[in-house]
């Protein structure tokens, strides 16, 4: 039971990061496809980052360095879509797919170059991430997740630039007649996914493991957290909620094999299974009065009406 | 546009404008991939790196060709996949989950029922068209948008399909000791493409006529697409659906068939390889879906969707990806064919621009103005 708390908790917040970053991005109204790119290069950020810092380096150092690397990897990252997509007016899903093929092949060959070898696995030790309240070990990222959940809902509901993006997601002309600028407001809303999506990638590869072979990328997770961000109507507390839905089925998945659960008989690729066909029926029910920003994947032209 | 030119000359100029535009985003991808190799190891960069991959298959003749050809026919297959939907304004992000239960159609057919090839190809088809049509019915009657749509069924699909291949390692399909299916050649040689002398040929276990199934595919869709009335709605409905709907086309039938039929093309693919006796399913690896099918987006999109010419770029692709593999692992790792194959789909994304820029260079229509002028100074740098 205590194991699947762990699980959940730790695959819940990195799900959760994500699909924030994703939400931002739609509500400037930019697709992020890419962010299963965005986790992979945020990670190996992070990892590049705790593999080369010296062991002798306080941890909570070690800590803040590596996120911030990751999150600067993710944001610069997500420069790419953003100028595809915002400046040359590019189909922002054949970017976002193009930068997730990107991303691993990169990820893949910065990995070997890095190790000097045939082996993209990096090793790293993650003590510093690391602490445990009763028991229950958990990373520093389910603490950092919740401020970031407080932080994004109190940008996006409470501030005037939260009210500007989401603006420029639901009629960017209408937001560009009052003198707002649509190009930076896009711009804003991919960096930040950017900047959530590296350290989400970050999360998802620490906490669990002491080696990371990168030729497996996030294993999918920057698409579940897309499912995530849907089945969370693109609002920060249903995301928070989504995502431990999501994250307690994953859990399930990863100890299926090891608990009492195994006497069901149903095996991991079931559970695994389980959140996308949750989404989907989700997606059916709420198509008709869905609340996906009006104008997201539109490029943004200025003499269009 | 054109003033005193007739019709014909801008429908050239057009397909004009998109052969360089694509050749121009292959020469940037490759020129990324250099200067990826020159950063790695300057030393070998140009002979052992650069070289062999454009190479391809030609530095280990006839074995290397052998094998581009045994990949370009799954590659063309996804490629008119996605090309496909393209027409009817789908984007088939879920070639992949297509294949993946393309893979296994074949293969159960194979393994288990031990049906010849051909019915093993349709049955492919079968299996690809049912997991193209979901979305395609999603989209239709829901407006849910396909993108969403197939990456969740490819997910669901590749879980599936590994959940019954695999069954807790008793699956009938499972070989335990290869972790793999079973080897066709040995379990079921009646399902086995014909090779018609072309594995001798190659010096290959897996070249067969599959890369002419492939090729007349491709001709069958530029048919479909060019020559008939459901190629018209079909293409109606991608320019403008409620135009297409004013004109009295049935929108919604042409969406679910557009999307069935492209899932029916990325099953076929996967048909055409593992039926090539050559490639074996894996259960085991539950954390990627098969790139083929995303490579398949990089083909469509390099041949400007169009079927013919996704029978080239998928040939290029696959090109490529065997020269990277023989790449020297000690100084480079063959994924440079990928970054390449990667950057050229990035470039693609935006590639209508370029080939607006390249017609403009063309044929200097002076008076034309652009919005979207910025990048045109560094485009006109490549091109020349």
């Amino acid at each position: 039971m205590l194991l699947l708390v762990k699980y959940t908790l730790l695959y819940g917040i990195v799900l959760m990061l994500v699909a924030l970053g994703g939400m931002f991005s739609e509500h400037s109204g930019v697709i992020n496809i890419a962010l299963e790119g965005i986790m992979v290069i945020g990670g190996l950020g992070g990892v590049l980052a705790v593999a080369l810092l010296p062991n002798t380096m306080p941890p909570l150092l070690i800590v803040l360095i590596s996120i911030a690397v990751a999150a600067v990897s993710g944001m610069v990252y997500s420069l790419l879509l953003a100028f595809a997509s915002i400046h040359l007016k590019a189909d922002q899903t054949i970017g976002g797919t193009a930068l997730n093929m990107l991303a691993t092949a990169l990820a893949i060959i910065l990995a070997k170059n890095f190790n000097g070898s045939t082996s993209s696995k990096i090793d790293y030790t993650n003590n510093a991430f690391l602490f445990s309240i009763g028991g229950l070990e958990l990373s520093v990222f389910v603490p950092l997740g919740i401020v970031l959940l407080i932080i994004s809902y109190i940008v996006m509901y409470k501030t005037r630039f939260g009210l500007r993006l989401r603006a420029c997601g639901e009629h960017p002309q209408a937001a560009d007649s009052v003198g707002i600028n649509v190009y930076k407001m896009r711009y804003s809303g991919v960096l930040i996914s950017g900047f959530l999506g590296g350290i989400g990638g970050l999360a998802y590869i620490i906490p669990s493991v002491q080696t990371w072979n990168f030729e497996v990328g996030v294993a999918g997770t920057g698409f579940l957290a897309l499912a995530v961000m849907i089945f969370g109507q693109w609002k920060p507390v249903h995301i928070f909620g989504a995502a431990m839905f999501f994250a307690v089925f994953k859990s399930l998945a990863n100890i299926a094999d090891a608990t009492v659960l195994s006497q069901l008989g149903w095996s991991s690729n079931i559970y695994n299974m389980m959140p996308f066909i949750a989404s989907m029926v989700i997606l059916a029910f709420t198509s008709k009065n869905s609340m996906a920003p009006k104008a997201e994947g539109i490029p943004y032209d200025k003499g269009s009406r | 546009m054109s003033r005193n030119k007739s019709n014909v000359g801008m429908v050239l100029r057009q397909k004009g404008s998109s052969v360089l535009a694509a050749i121009l985003c292959i020469l940037i991808g490759l020129a990324v991939g250099l200067i990826a190799l020159f950063i790695i190891n300057p030393e070998h960069a140009w002979d052992q790196g650069f070289m062999r991959i454009i190479q391809g298959g030609f530095y280990d003749f006839p074995y290397g060709v052998g094998r581009t050809l045994t990949n370009s026919a799954p590659l063309i297959m996804t490629g008119l996949s996605v090309a496909f939907a393209f027409k009817t304004g789908l984007f088939n992000i879920g070639a992949a989950g297509q294949y993946t239960l393309g893979a296994f159609g074949a293969l159960y057919c194979a393994l288990i029922l031990h049906l010849p090839w051909y019915l093993c190809l349709l049955a492919s088809a079968l299996f690809g068209a049912v997991w193209g049509a979901i979305p395609g019915i999603f989209k239709a009657y829901l407006n849910i948008n396909e993108v969403i749509t197939s990456i969740m069924f490819n997910w669901i699909g590749l879980y599936m399909v590994n959940e019954i291949v695999y069954a807790r390692g008793t699956g009938a399909m499972y070989d335990v000791k290869s972790t793999r299916t079973w080897k066709l050649v040995d379990t079921s040689p009646e399902s086995v493409i014909p090779s018609a002398g072309m594995s001798e040929l190659f010096h290959t276990p897996s070249t067969t006529i599959a890369i002419f199934l492939a090729i007349a595919a491709a001709v069958l869709i530029w048919v479909i697409l060019e020559k008939t009335t459901f190629g018209y709605e079909l293409k109606a409905v991608g320019l403008n659906k409620n135009a297409a709907r004013y004109a009295g086309i049935n929108e919604k039938k042409n969406i679910i068939l557009s999307m069935t039929i492209a899932g029916a093309l990325a099953g076929f693919g996967a048909g055409l390889l593992y039926l090539s006796g050559g490639a074996e399913w894996n259960p085991l690896n539950t954390t990627t879906l098969p790139a083929m099918g995303f490579n398949g987006i990089a083909t469509a999109l390099l041949a400007a969707s169009h079927p013919i010419g996704t029978i080239f770029s998928s040939v290029f692709i696959s090109h490529i990806t065997v020269g990277g593999s023989f790449l020297p692992t000690r100084y480079f790792p063959p994924e440079i064919a990928d970054l390449i194959s990667g950057i050229i789909i990035y470039l693609c994304a935006f590639a209508m621009l370029f080939r607006g820029v390249i017609g403009r260079m063309l044929h200097a229509d002076k008076d034309i103005s652009d919005a979207n002028a910025e990048p045109a100074p560094q485009a006109g740098k490549e091109a020349k």
